[in-house]
């Protein structure tokens, strides 16, 4: 009796939370889906009408999209790579620092708290040519965001300020749960710095680093803002949000846009999936 | 080895001076951007030469950026409310009851912090304006409540298993109902827990971007990400880069001061929800 009562509360708890979930990801998904079926034009509503995997076809075959897929995981692959060497120094900063550990991790929450829009236009107006002082200061004549590699340059280096301390913060929650007793131990037993990281800081700190890097790499997947507001996707700059931004909302092409919305979903799905597989793994190999 | 371990430490604290240079430069290139005269904007310096609050006087006399800044506060308050609101329900079936499906819940917020919002602007969009919700602040209040839920379970739940709950056993054998017993005993004490995933949810709403340019179009419901980036300035014929510069400052002074308040309880819930696991 008990339980059922407690049963029911449970579910009549969850239930607001778990219906505006299904509602806005769940529901939407599902359209997209059958959006994406469809010719499906907002410039032209009179001719709606079922035309298959066509629009799948007209993007993956479209230059466009493999373009912008490979923009995007060069601009993944370079932001979560940088960000977590820079982020595991700033972690181990804020651990070993005797002195100003609390004021290090104050300013290091900063360009957390920063609009990302926001600090896309400071790195772009700091790179610009009339109004930045980045080739004044390195006596370049650099158009940087209207070339194709300096503009990923550009773009990587905002995406590294705003996200590095956040990957400083979990790697530091990580570097917290690490028994010390084990470091000295290896440290007396004759270990070296360098050994002692790789053997021991490192192995026990994968966990947190899956959980940081899975996080990390679907967030730089998805990246937008910074794109749009430094390029506009000009230069070859296109990522598969932008693609998929400009289809649905400036060219009303709710058919084909949909088609790109289903497939970064798959591409998601797809990277989670791989992370979650290397979580399994460690869980079996730990259980062994 | 005295000598090297104090080596060290000067290396650190070089690196650590290092570290918040880096973090505090694109802020203070942004301010001293603002206090630039405009004649100034171009002359390729990091700091101006003479200080001028133009360009703050000329982003309040234009209606757009007050407007912005407005709906700004209005949707991301509201959708703070509404998603802590929710999750303290969820994290309290969490942490504190038993029943079959628990993980398949898991399981819902797991996969929808991981959902890519790109794929659901096209059917929002499309949906929004077939049933009126297009360019208002319900439009954005709703998107913003559900894909911060994730975040603000996660934090909840992690304080709220550090309560002590004896005190809610004890308040239900004296005769409470279990919601008696939640609202009067458990919500109180888990007060600094719900400010928590308050800040972090207001900080997610008010930082969006593409939400707020696909589903809005005007003045009633644009925030303020998105009309910096469509900002057209006080003059057709003058560069808005000092007016941008300006309301970027406005948008970013009031929420680095509550992340430096708040810090200690900020570094707490971010890291959370990704740890325990």
């Amino acid at each position: 009796m008990r339980a059922e009562a407690e049963r029911r509360l449970a579910w009549l708890l969850c239930a607001p939370a778990l219906a505006a979930m299904l509602m806005v990801t769940a529901y939407p998904i599902g359209y997209a889906f059958w959006l994406s079926l469809h010719r499906y034009d907002l410039r032209f509503p009179e001719q709606i009408q079922f035309v298959g995997l066509a629009n799948y076809v007209s993007v993956l075959s479209s230059e466009v999209w493999w373009q912008a897929l490979s923009n995007t995981l060069i601009i993944t692959l370079g932001s979560v790579v940088l960000e977590l060497v820079l982020g595991f120094a700033m972690a181990l900063l804020m651990f070993k620092a005797t002195l100003g550990r609390r004021t290090v991790r104050a300013v290091i929450l900063i360009p957390y708290a920063m609009i990302t829009v926001v600090s896309a236009l400071a790195w772009k107006f700091a790179f610009d040519s009339t109004t930045g002082f980045v080739n004044a200061l390195l006596n370049l004549n650099q158009a940087w965001l209207t070339e194709h590699w300096s503009a990923f340059f550009v773009i990587i280096c905002s995406e590294i300020w705003k996200t590095a301390p956040f990957m400083g913060l979990l790697l530091l929650a990580g570097l917290t749960l690490i028994p010390q007793d084990l470091l000295n131990a290896a440290k007396i037993d004759g270990a070296s710095a360098w050994q002692r990281f790789l053997k021991i800081t490192l192995p026990l700190m994968k966990p947190t680093l899956l959980v940081a890097l899975l996080f990390r790499t679907l967030d730089a997947f998805r990246i937008f803002d910074t794109v749009y507001v430094q390029t506009r996707g000009a230069a070859n700059t296109e990522t598969v949000s932008v693609v998929g931004y400009n289809v649905l909302i400036a060219r009303l092409n709710l058919g084909l846009g949909s088609a790109v919305s289903v497939l970064i979903f798959l591409c998601v799905l797809l990277i989670a999936v791989l992370f979650l597989k290397g979580f399994g793994g460690l869980s079996q190999s730990r259980a062994e | 080895m005295n000598m090297h371990q104090r080596m060290q430490s000067v290396a650190w604290s070089g690196f650590g001076v290092i570290v918040m240079l880096y973090a505090l430069m694109p802020v203070a290139w942004i301010i001293s951007l603002s206090l630039k005269r405009s004649a100034d904007l171009n002359d390729q310096r990091f700091f101006p030469e003479v200080i001028t609050f133009q360009h703050y006087q000329a982003i309040f006399k234009d209606a757009q950026f007050p407007a912005a800044l407005w709906n700004s506060f209005g949707i991301a308050l509201t959708a703070t409310g509404l998603s802590v609101l929710l999750a303290m329900f969820v994290a309290y079936a969490i942490v504190r009851l038993e029943f079959p499906g628990k993980k398949w819940v898991l399981a819902l917020v797991l996969a929808v912090s991981m959902f890519p919002p790109v794929s659901v602007i096209g059917p929002l969009f499309n949906l929004w304006r077939s049933i009126g919700l297009f360019d208002t602040w319900t439009g954005l209040v709703i998107p913003y409540m559900t894909f911060t839920l994730p975040l603000a379970i996660w934090t909840l739940s992690a304080f709220f298993k550090e309560l002590p709950w004896d005190l809610d056993k004890a308040a239900r054998i004296d005769g409470a109902t279990p919601f008696q017993a939640f609202w009067h005993i458990i919500v109180p004490l888990a007060a600094p827990g719900i400010f928590t995933a308050a800040i972090l949810v207001f900080i997610f709403a008010w930082n969006d971007f593409l939400f707020a340019t696909s589903l809005t179009s005007t003045q009633t419901a644009r925030t303020v990400p998105a009309a910096i980036a469509f900002f057209t300035g006080s003059s057709q014929f003058e560069q808005p880069t000092g007016s941008i510069a300006a309301a970027s400052v406005i948008v970013t002074l009031p929420v680095i001061v509550m992340v430096l308040l708040f810090q200690k309880r900020i570094v707490a819930g971010l890291t959370a929800g990704a740890v325990k696991g």
